[in-house]
């Protein structure tokens, strides 16, 4: 989110001062923009080389593909809007008793690794799953199949409606009341001045966390894969796995990306057009809280379904299996090498991406113009592909041009690097951002070369900025799945693998001490994420 | 232009130094400073001089290119034509562009900029070799009147002290030269005032050379040994604030600096004649029948009741007080002719005249300056 802020404000100023930047900076930020532009380009060499690319877009299979994944996008989406801007109002203008804490809990899911989530809807509702567990002794041995649409619809949905949620929330939050007072003054009623008033100035926040549901949706391959959808990522990867022409998972890979690439696109222009809706100056007047009377009891009723299905299951989930597992016979031991791996390559591509940012937030920030555009543009490639196409297309042009590197950390921590650096760029370009130029011109008036000042002067006062931003990519990076099963060494298990292979052979008791584990870093990063939300 | 900087010289070596012949060398020389940015000229054949010592001011409207300028002379900007020698030394021209870390200057801007990461000391002393560092904090933090404050971070000072940390910052390499973009701007009126007279105070101390960027008039005049005034890029007039004041080379200055009142009149017998008097027309490029603009101050301007006059006076003549505006130990009043133009006049606050009143206004003071009509396209404020 931060990244496609950032990306609509890098368009170049006319008039702006834009002093030459140093050659090794522009080398610096050139090598990163090209790691990002490299996925996308390699795949389109490979569809293009090959004479039939038009032909395979065009095959039943593929146009099945294509109709199944923008249905379950547009199910998933829908969804979410119902289910997020009753949420959002009700956490921000309603006397809902506990507030905050129904703020929090709706908030929750956000972060919890769409695996993670189909594993507790698979290990809950599939079969031999908690729930037919729990209610075989009464004599329900089938429950209806949950495998395909439904499954993989209702994991992403409880996943990803509050994206919805923090969006329309904000709005809610910063708008004018002036506006629905003057409604209620002019003889409308509070539910008219909801529909007539409030709601058409939400319609920016509710497309824009649509958006970026739909984005998730799409990219997602951890529940559509855990579910059996053969939306374009599954389908990628059944069909990398099981031939051995890459040409059909390109052109699938390219076409998602096409899809993903036209949400971004669209979002990026409606957020352009967003504006404060605030009628005047002075500062922000919070809106009158709304009593919901009699209503409050369908309220908490409703928020209770909610987070019951989005928190409760997998928390619950992973408390059974977990209980049983141990009762059992598992224990943890298999899973400390796994989160040491975890750690370890979490770390690196933490700081490999915070490292890389620099250059890219330095050029785009300070030297704003063709070459710096072009560089956090190019830098930014990584947020529009999905990981499996990032994973996809390293695994192939490793296999073809570098061989030895193929199944190697090294190229694992390129593919993250890839993904994560967007993040990493967002955060060092804001903090960048709050670095008057002045002090750096000051620095310069008093003898320190270009290379010094960054040395003395801008990484010492954005460090917190610098640090902050690895350890979103730290917590982004642990939850990493699809790039992971592609690309890692052999043997290098990490915490998502884990979760997820366990999961697709139905051993449900063996992914409940990762997913845990899981949800503890799931759990961080949502504490980091408030923080930050409050620091801002 | 020439007229005005030759003048100039006479008055300098009058006022400041009577007994010393020789003038101090050259700190800061610019030639024919041109910068565009796109179709814009931000910076129009800009030529000027500064002696070692001097505290230049550079006066304008926003968006005139003083800040330009400064940025060209500290070397953030690189000029499209002409030349700058800063201490005898060419640090930019064709083909030559010293960077900021290598021209001794020293910066000083509107918003103190102070590493938030370094402490006073830290801040004082960045600019320095690691030898002698710790002395030559202590004399600058003694000169700046912050002994004791060494230790606390910029966000611990109060916005004046911060801007005296950086003026020391400034200070301590010993700079050739010391730059100030709008240092004051960003404070409240009462603190801008002290400070304005402190930093004059510690410059003068430190003997140092100054150019100094401001929109704001009365700073540019109070604290200035010169002015330079700027208007789209241009430099209109380099004088003493006296000389600007009282005499300013065209309508613009006129207006820019002080409060004006452009009386419009014909030329008869090499006088102007306007509503309020007639004036020697000065220049003889004004022949008979030339349509010339006089300036007078507002408190050069005096009134006379109508009904006090001996005799009753031409019906032109007769002005109307349309409004008063009271500051304090004077007060202006907006006088409005029969033909409707408005002019100013200031009396003492204890001989104001009531709304309403009828008066005629006239000026003691003969040579006033006088500009042409037709001559030169209407001032822009």
């Amino acid at each position: 989110m931060v990244s496609l802020a950032s990306l609509r404000a890098a368009r170049t100023r006319p008039g702006a001062r834009t002093p030459a930047p140093p050659a090794w900076l522009v080398g610096a930020g050139v090598i990163v923009a090209l790691l990002g532009v490299l996925p996308i380009g390699y795949l389109v060499i490979l569809a293009g080389s090959s004479e039939d690319a038009a032909s395979l877009v065009l095959r039943d299979r593929t146009l099945g593909v294509l109709g199944r994944t923008l249905l379950l996008a547009t199910i998933v989406t829908t969804a979410s809007v119902l289910i997020g801007v009753p949420v959002a109002w009700l956490t921000a203008r309603s006397d809902l008793p506990g507030r905050r804490a129904w703020t929090i809990l709706t908030l929750v899911p956000l972060v919890v690794p769409s695996y993670v989530g189909g594993y507790a809807v698979v290990a809950t509702f599939g079969p031999r799953g908690a729930l037919q567990t729990l209610l075989e002794p009464l004599g329900v041995d089938r429950l209806p199949d949950l495998y395909g649409l439904p499954g993989a619809a209702l994991a992403l949905t409880l996943f990803s409606f509050p994206y919805v949620v923090l969006s329309v929330r904000g709005t809610l939050l910063r708008l004018d009341p002036a506006f629905e007072e003057v409604s209620r003054s002019l003889g409308r009623g509070p539910w008219r001045t909801f529909l007539t008033v409030t709601l058409p100035q939400l319609r920016p926040a509710i497309t824009s966390g649509a958006l970026l549901v739909a984005l998730y949706s799409l990219a997602d391959f951890g529940a559509v894969s855990l579910l059996q959808f053969d939306s374009f990522t599954r389908a990628i990867y059944v069909q990398y796995r099981s031939s051995f022409d890459p040409t059909l998972a390109a052109v699938l890979a390219l076409m998602l990306v096409t899809c993903t690439a036209g949400v971004l696109i669209t979002e990026a222009r409606l957020r352009g057009r967003g504006r404060y809706h605030r009628s005047g100056g002075g500062a922000s007047r919070p809106a009158a809280v709304v009593a919901l009377g009699r209503w409050r009891w369908p309220a908490l009723g409703f928020l209770a379904v909610v987070v019951s299905l989005a928190v409760l299951v997998p928390v619950g989930t992973i408390g059974f299996w977990l209980v049983r597992g141990l009762n059992a016979g598992e224990t943890f031991a298999p899973v400390w090498g796994a989160a040491l791996n975890s750690v370890a390559a979490s770390g690196l591509a933490a700081v490999l991406a915070v490292l890389a940012s620099i250059p890219v937030a330095v050029l785009a920030v300070r030297h704003r113009g063709f070459v710096g555009t072009l560089v956090e543009r190019g830098s930014y490639a990584g947020f529009a592909l999905p990981g499996i196409v990032i994973g996809l297309a390293l695994v192939f042009v490793a296999a073809r041009y570098l061989p030895w590197v193929y199944q190697t950390l090294p190229l694992l921590l390129v593919a993250y690097l890839i993904r994560f650096v967007p993040e990493a760029v967002g955060v060092t370009r804001a903090s960048l951002l709050q670095v008057s130029p002045r002090l750096e011109e000051v620095a310069r008036t008093l003898g320190r070369s270009p290379g010094s000042v960054l040395r003395e002067v801008t990484l010492p006062i954005i460090r917190p900025g610098l640090v902050a931003g690895g350890a979103l990519v730290f917590l982004t990076a642990m939850k990493e799945l699809p790039t992971t099963i592609l690309l890692a060494p052999t043997g290098f298990d990490t915490l998502a693998v884990r979760i997820w292979s366990a999961t697709s052979e139905g051993f449900f008791a063996r992914a409940a001490p990762p997913a845990l584990l899981m949800m503890l870093v799931a759990a961080a990063s949502l504490w980091f994420v408030l923080r930050q939300e409050r620091g801002r | 232009m020439t007229a005005t900087l030759e003048r100039h010289e006479v008055t300098m070596a009058t006022m400041t130094e009577p007994a010393a012949p020789a003038p101090a060398p050259l700190a800061l020389r610019t030639l024919s400073l041109v910068k565009r940015f796109g179709d814009v000229v931000a910076v129009d054949d800009v030529t000027l001089e500064l002696r070692s010592g001097e505290f230049l001011g550079v006066l304008g409207p926003s968006g005139c290119g003083k800040t330009t300028l400064l940025r060209l002379v500290a070397g953030f900007e690189r000029p499209d034509a002409g030349g700058i020698e800063i201490d005898g030394r060419v640090v930019a021209g064709p083909r030559r562009h010293v960077p900021p870390e290598g021209r001794r200057i020293g910066m000083v801007f509107q918003e103190s900029a102070l590493f938030p990461h370094l402490d006073v000391a830290g801040n004082i002393g960045f600019g320095l070799p690691r030898r002698g560092r710790e002395t030559r904090v202590a004399e600058l933090v003694a000169l700046v009147g912050l002994a004791g404050l060494q230790q606390r971070m910029p966000h611990e000072l109060s916005g004046g002290q911060q801007q005296r940390v950086a003026l020391a910052r400034a200070l301590a390499p010993d700079p050739a030269l010391i730059l100030f973009d709008e240092p004051f701007s960003s404070l409240d009126a009462t603190l801008r005032a002290q400070l304005r007279g402190e930093v004059r105070d510690i410059l003068r101390a430190a003997g140092a050379t100054t150019l100094f960027v401001t929109h704001d008039q009365s700073e540019a005049l109070e604290i200035s040994d010169r002015v330079a005034v700027m208007r789209a890029g241009r430099i209109e007039q380099i004088s003493t604030p006296d000389e600007l004041y009282l005499r300013p080379v065209n309508r613009f200055v006129a207006g820019f600096v002080g409060e004006a009142n452009l009386l419009p009149g014909e030329v008869r017998d090499g006088e102007v004649q306007t509503l309020v008097g007639r004036f020697r027309a000065g220049t003889d490029a004004l022949a008979d029948g030339a349509r010339a603009e006089v300036l007078l101050r507002p408190e050069q301007l005096h009134m006379l009741p109508v009904e006090k006059l001996s005799s009753p006076p031409r019906p032109e003549a007769v002005l109307t007080i349309v409004r008063r505006v009271f500051h304090g130990s004077e007060v202006h009043h907006v006088l409005r002719s029969a033909s409707g133009l408005e002019i100013e006049a200031a009396t003492a606050s204890s001989a104001t005249l009531a709304v309403g009143t009828e008066v005629i206004a006239h000026a003691r003071a003969r040579e006033v300056p006088v500009y042409p009509l037709d001559a030169e396209p209407p001032g822009a404020g």
